[in-house]
C-alpha cells in the first residue's frame, strides 16, 4: 500500500525519524528503510539532513536577498556555467533558471546589507554573460520548506473529553 | 433559600457527570507543556486553509443570517453527493438529511425522535459516552451490551439476538469505534442484519469516523439490502475534515422519521451555524484529498504506536478505525482509572481509562494517535520507563 516514496516523504518533513520508526510507520523491514536511506543517500536522491532555523528569534544578524540575474547564454553552455559559476559562491542558498523576465534567481544569505551590495556589485555583476542584476532585499519570512514561521497561539479553551 | 434539589428534574439529576473530571483537573494543573496528552479524541490538524477560507468569505459577504431548518439546500445537495462518491449511500437532499450542529446533535434527535418512555435502545459498549444520557433523557432504557476483545470489539449476532427484548427500539452501532477502533465489515453488519430484518427495530448508525478505515471501506449498515429503511445514518465533519469546533455534522435516513426529527432540531435549534454550513459545502467539494492525506498520516501513526506498544509487550488488538488505540493493561495489576492517574501524575502522560466507556472498558486505556510523531514517541518512552517501575 505504501511505497518507498513514502520514506522519503516522512523524511523529507522529519529527517529525524529512525529507519525502525518509519519502518513501523509504513508496515516495512527496517533492515529494508535502512538499505532504501542508504541508497538513496548514494544516488544523490537524499541530497543533505537539515535544520530550518528562525534566526530572526536569535541573536544572530543576517541579511537575505533575492537577486535577479539577467544572462546572455554562451554558445554550447546554455545557462549552466554561469548558473554553476554563480552557485559556488558559499553565500548562495538556492540559484534557480526561472521563466519571464529574467533568468536567475539567487537567493543569498549575508551578514549585513554591505556584504550583500559587495556581492552583487564585486562579483555578480562583473561575471561575463550576466548583463543586469536586481536585488530585492527579503523582509519577513512567512513560510519556509512547508513551515509556517508564525506559530498560531494556542486556542484558550479546549473541550477535555471527546 | 431555593431549594434546587427539589427542583431540578429528576431525570437530569440522576445522569452521572462523566467519570474522567477529576482526572482532568490534574491535567489541567499542570504546566502547559510540560504534560503530553493522548486524551482528546480530535484531529491535531487544523481545518484545510481552503476550508477556512470558505468560512472567511462567507462572512465577508455577509452571510450571517439563519438557513432554513434543515440546512442550506446547496449543502444538503453535496451531502448527498458525497454520501453516494463516498459509500454508495443514495439520500434525498429534499426529505431525508439534516444539517446538524455536530454527530452529537443528531444522535440525540434520532433518539428523541424514536424512543417512548420505556423504550429499550441497545447500546454497545465500550463506546462514546452520549448514547446512555441522550436515552435516559428521552426516558427511554438503556440495554449495554458488553462487546469483547476478542472479537475486535465487534457486535455479534449472538449478543445482539440475547439483547433484543419486546421493548426494544432501537440499535445504536457505533463503527468505526471510539474508543476501541473496531469496525464492522460487511459480512459483520449481515449477521445482525439478519437478526434485525422482520423485527421493527430501527438502527442508529453513528459512523462519524466512517473515513477513517486502514486498510479497507468502511461499510454502512443502510448498504445491506432492506436495512436502509429501518437505519438512521449520522455523519459529520469533525473527524474527516479536521473541524470538531465547526460544529457541522448531519444525519439521513427514511423521510418519516426525518420529519420528525426536523421538528425538535426547529424548536431546539433552529438551524446549524451558517459560517459552518458555507465551509462544509467547501469541505465538500474539494476536500476529499484532505480526508486522503490526513487518513495516510493517522495510519503511518497508528502502525507507529501499534509497533511502540507490542514492542513494550502490552497486548493490543490492531485497530482498523477511528484514530485509536485500546491495549489491555491488566497484566499491570493496576485498575484502568489507576494506571491513567499514575501515569499522569508520575510520567504526565494523559490516556483514558477504558470505564469511562461504559462496562466492558475496564481493564484497558484509550490512546489517541491523532497527535505528532514526536508526542506519540514520547509518550511511548515514558510508557516504557512507567511501566519498568511497576
Amino acid at each position: 500500500m505504501y511505497d518507498t516514496n513514502d520514506i522519503l516523504r516522512l523524511l523529507e518533513k522529519d529527517g529525524r525519524l529512525t529507519p525502525q520508526q518509519i519502518a513501523a510507520m509504513l508496515a516495512m523491514e527496517p533492515e529494508q528503510v535502512k538499505a532504501f536511506i542508504e541508497k538513496s543517500e548514494a544516488d544523490g536522491v537524499i541530497l543533505k539532513y537539515t535544520t530550518l532555523i528562525d534566526w530572526d528569534k536569535t541573536t544572530e544578524e543576517s541579511v537575505k536577498a533575492l537577486i535577479e540575474v539577467k544572462i546572455a547564454p554562451q554558445r554550447g553552455e546554455g545557462f549552466d556555467r554561469i548558473a554553476q559559476r554563480i552557485y559556488q559562491y558559499e553565500e548562495v542558498d538556492s540559484v534557480y533558471l526561472m521563466s519571464g523576465n529574467f533568468d536567475l534567481a539567487v537567493y543569498i544569505t549575508a551578514k549585513t546589507i554591505k556584504d550583500v551590495a559587495e556581492f552583487v556589485y564585486a562579483r555578480l555583476a562583473p561575471l561575463e554573460g550576466v548583463t543586469a542584476t536586481a536585488t530585492h532585499f527579503i523582509l519577513k519570512k512567512y513560510k519556509e520548506m512547508g513551515c509556517a514561521y508564525v506559530v498560531p497561539s494556542e486556542q484558550e479553551e479546549r473541550i477535555n473529553f471527546a | 433559600m431555593m431549594d434546587y434539589e427539589r427542583l431540578l428534574s429528576d431525570n437530569v439529576k440522576s445522569l452521572k457527570p462523566s467519570g474522567i473530571r477529576k482526572f482532568f483537573d490534574i491535567l489541567e494543573e499542570m504546566k502547559s507543556g510540560e504534560a503530553i496528552s493522548l486524551g482528546i479524541g480530535e484531529p491535531d490538524f487544523v481545518t484545510p486553509w481552503h476550508i477556512r477560507d470558505a468560512g472567511i468569505y462567507s462572512l465577508e459577504k455577509g452571510y450571517t443570517k439563519y438557513t432554513g431548518n434543515a440546512g442550506l439546500m446547496r449543502l444538503r445537495q453535496e451531502i448527498a453527493l458525497y454520501l453516494k462518491r463516498r459509500f454508495g449511500l443514495e439520500y434525498h437532499y429534499k426529505d431525508q438529511i439534516i444539517v446538524t450542529v455536530g454527530g452529537s446533535e443528531a444522535i440525540d434527535l434520532a433518539v428523541r425522535a424514536l424512543v417512548n418512555p420505556g423504550d429499550e435502545v441497545i447500546i454497545p459498549v465500550p463506546s462514546f459516552v452520549c448514547y446512555g444520557p441522550v436515552t435516559a433523557l428521552a426516558c427511554g432504557k438503556p440495554v449495554y451490551v458488553e462487546t469483547k476483545v476478542e472479537n475486535e470489539f465487534r457486535l455479534t449476532a449472538e449478543e445482539l439476538r440475547a439483547a433484543i427484548t419486546p421493548r426494544t427500539k432501537l440499535l445504536v452501532l457505533p463503527y468505526p469505534n471510539n474508543p476501541t477502533g473496531g469496525i464492522m465489515e460487511r459480512a459483520d453488519l449481515e449477521a445482525l442484519a439478519d437478526v434485525l430484518r422482520g423485527t421493527d427495530i430501527m438502527v442508529l448508525s453513528d459512523e462519524i469516523y466512517a473515513e477513517l478505515t486502514y486498510g479497507q471501506h468502511h461499510v454502512s449498515m443502510a448498504n445491506l439490502p432492506d436495512m436502509k429503511e429501518r437505519t438512521i445514518v449520522v455523519n459529520g465533519f469533525s473527524k474527516s475534515y479536521a473541524m470538531t469546533g465547526w460544529r457541522m455534522g448531519y444525519v439521513c435516513g427514511p423521510a418519516p422519521v426525518i420529519s420528525q426529527m426536523l421538528k425538535i432540531h426547529q424548536y431546539a435549534i433552529m438551524s446549524a451555524p451558517t459560517t459552518s454550513q458555507y465551509a462544509a459545502i467547501e469541505a465538500m467539494r474539494e476536500g476529499d484529498g484532505d480526508i486522503e492525506s490526513m487518513r495516510r498520516d493517522y495510519d503511518f501513526r497508528r502502525r507507529f504506536m501499534l509497533d511502540g506498544l507490542k514492542a513494550l509487550e502490552l497486548d493490543c488488538f490492531e485497530p482498523k478505525g477511528a484514530f485509536y488505540m485500546f491495549p489491555c493493561i491488566r497484566k499491570t495489576g493496576l485498575s484502568s482509572e489507576e494506571f491513567c492517574e499514575r501515569f499522569l501524575l508520575e510520567e504526565k502522560v494523559a490516556v483514558i481509562p477504558g470505564g469511562a466507556f461504559g462496562s466492558g472498558g475496564e481493564g484497558f486505556v484509550r490512546m489517541c494517535y491523532a497527535s505528532s510523531i514526536d508526542n506519540i514517541s514520547e509518550a511511548l518512552n515514558r510508557l516504557e520507563r512507567f511501566l519498568k517501575r511497576l
